[in-house]
């Protein structure tokens, strides 16, 4: 027992040790960063390294670009993919309806890569190249958001929308007033996977931006990398520090959703 | 069970509306133009585009350098889905007992799913670096072999797979968890009192029981590696040294965007979309057979 949680404890210190490791050089003076053996403890240089860094590359706003764009583009999949399993969940079958729902779910095979040069083009087309539309727009559709949603729908008893129509509820009253408060937690794991997967996004961003105040956090971090001859690792960490924020932010406030849509994905 | 249905006509394609027109204008059109684009040399600097059929595919077919990124990529996505399901199912074994403090340990263990490939590549590549890195000196201890990832390719794998195992772990460990927390106890208990021990116990009941939560993870960071990992290559290796962490999404973009062979990157495009539908019917068939049961 006690070497289970020994082992347990080594494994949580192997995993977390990474970013432990990039907060400390964070905190070091320049010169203490290239000094071996490396130095354990935390210096005090965090605030400065950090002024420097939001300097160098506008930290700030590639930080609120990533941030923005990836609540918008989470929240843009959510409302989309509702909408969509919504209409494929509570209407007499349409015309269409199978065709339009595999349609869909075939997004799931056309990644970003498969298309990129067309979908770029497209961006030219439109006069979107450097556009925050070119940032989120082309993201908002979800097969895995409208799945979750139609599952979830299908497992919600008929009798509550029985009872909203006997009340002469319409449609989409039925859909804001029941519905959704019933999907609190669907909501929140979707938009925490969504918000990931665009904060992680770099490859379009990458190419559709192409001014420094349209870039994306992490370009802005590879920026720092690659500019200097003698790389600043203290300011380096610094900016990894901040990038690393606000996705762990989301993560600790939504985990307890993400968690049980797991375990509730598992109990079918 | 009868569910209770809407009878509105033109509703629900309302509904539907939006979705399928950004899924038509931004995922359909783009792929058929990459089929399109795929068969044609399309002049970077304008003009019209010229029929060449196959040529862009024999062209890459025919050129070590797309073998190469061929290998790469498999070799990076199974060296990433190896490593992060491996140890994904480890931890959270480990984590899956009755012990103080385990509220804690799991969101420590989920962290790491937080962090952007590209960043986690900045830290590994500290961890890395050929002077200053602390893995570097601790090896420099032990063999007087020369670890820097700028001279030896493989090591420069094994930076990239590192750090992109590492950001799939959290994901890993919570499914995992979630899978071996619905094993029923009872089951586990009877091949106890039947005398199993451990590590009987767990190949012989829980690995087959939590088969169909592994070869679900397995598919879903192959796709990851395959597709979601440019990031950490631009941001880290770019591709190097020389071609050694070129995988398949890099070499696309470099071809695409800087080399401005459109038809070469187009027809890699249609390539990889036979990986990606490969996995795909690859986790359908596994899914409908269920894999354990």
């Amino acid at each position: 027992m006690l070497a289970a949680h020994v082992l347990l404890a080594a494994a949580t210190l192997v995993i977390v040790f990474p970013m432990l490791y990039a907060v400390q050089v964070s905190t070091l003076e320049f010169q203490d960063v290239f000094v071996f053996p490396p130095k354990l403890l935390p210096g005090g240089a965090f605030a400065d390294n950090l002024r420097r860094a939001w300097e160098k590359v506008h930290l700030g706003r590639l930080l609120a670009n990533s941030a923005g764009i990836a609540v918008v583009v989470a929240l843009g999949k959510i409302c989309l993919s509702v909408m969509a399993a919504f209409a494929f969940t509570y209407f007499r079958d349409f015309p269409g309806k199978t065709l339009l729902f595999l349609a869909i779910l075939a997004t799931h095979m056309l990644p970003l890569p498969v298309r990129i040069v067309p979908t770029f083009q497209l961006m030219h087309d439109f006069g979107w190249v450097n556009s925050y539309q070119a940032l989120t727009v082309p993201f908002f559709a979800s097969a895995t958001g409208t799945l979750l949603f139609r599952q979830f729908f299908l497992t919600i008893p008929p009798a509550l929308s029985e009872a909203a129509r006997v009340d002469g509820a319409g449609p989409l009253r039925f859909l804001v007033r029941i519905l959704l408060p019933l999907s609190v937690n669907n909501l929140a794991a979707l938009f925490l996977v969504e918000f990931l997967y665009m904060w992680n996004e770099y490859l379009w961003p990458l190419i559709v931006t192409t001014s420094d105040e349209m870039r994306v956090v992490q370009i802005g971090i590879k920026m720092l990398v690659a500019t200097d001859a003698q790389a600043e690792w203290n300011l380096i960490m610094a900016g990894v520090v901040a990038a690393m924020v606000p996705p762990l932010v989301v993560l600790l406030a939504l985990q307890r959703s993400f968690v049980g849509s797991i375990s509730l994905g598992q109990e079918k | 069970m009868r569910r209770t249905v809407f009878a509105n006509r033109w509703l629900p394609y309302l509904l539907v509306l939006p979705q399928v027109l950004v899924t038509v204008v931004f995922f359909f059109w783009p792929a058929a133009k990459s089929f399109y684009l795929s068969v044609f040399k399309s002049p970077p600097f304008g003009g019209r585009d010229i029929f060449v059929g196959l040529d862009n595919f024999t062209a890459l077919l025919t050129t070590s350098d797309y073998y190469d990124s061929v290998v790469s990529s498999f070799v990076f996505a199974g060296g990433v889905t190896g490593l992060s399901v491996v140890g994904g199912l480890v931890v959270a074994a480990l984590a899956n007992q009755k012990i103080r403090g385990l509220t804690l340990y799991r969101t420590a263990l989920l962290w790491p799913y937080g962090i952007a490939p590209a960043i986690a590549g900045i830290i590994f590549l500290f961890i890395f670096h050929p002077a200053y890195g602390i893995l570097p000196y601790f090896f420099s201890f032990v063999t007087a072999y020369e670890f820097n990832w700028l001279l030896r390719g493989w090591i420069a794998m094994a930076l990239v797979i590192t750090a992109t195992a590492w950001t799939h772990l959290g994901y890993n460990i919570a499914f995992f968890l979630a899978g071996l927390q619905a094993i029923p106890t009872s089951v586990v208990e009877a091949a106890s009192v039947d005398g199993a021990g451990p590590v009987r116990r767990f190949t012989a009941i829980v690995l087959p029981l939590i088969s169909p939560v592994t070869f679900y993870l397995v598919v879903v960071n192959m796709v990851f590696a395959f597709f979601g990992s440019f990031g950490v290559i631009h941001a880290v290796t770019l591709g190097g040294p020389g071609h050694a962490t070129e995988i398949m999404v890099y070499k696309l973009w470099k071809d695409g965007f800087i080399g401005l062979d459109l038809g070469s990157s187009a027809a890699q495009s249609v390539i990889l979309m036979a990986v990606v539908i490969g996995l795909t019917v690859l986790q359908f068939r596994f899914a409908e057979k269920k894999v354990t049961y």
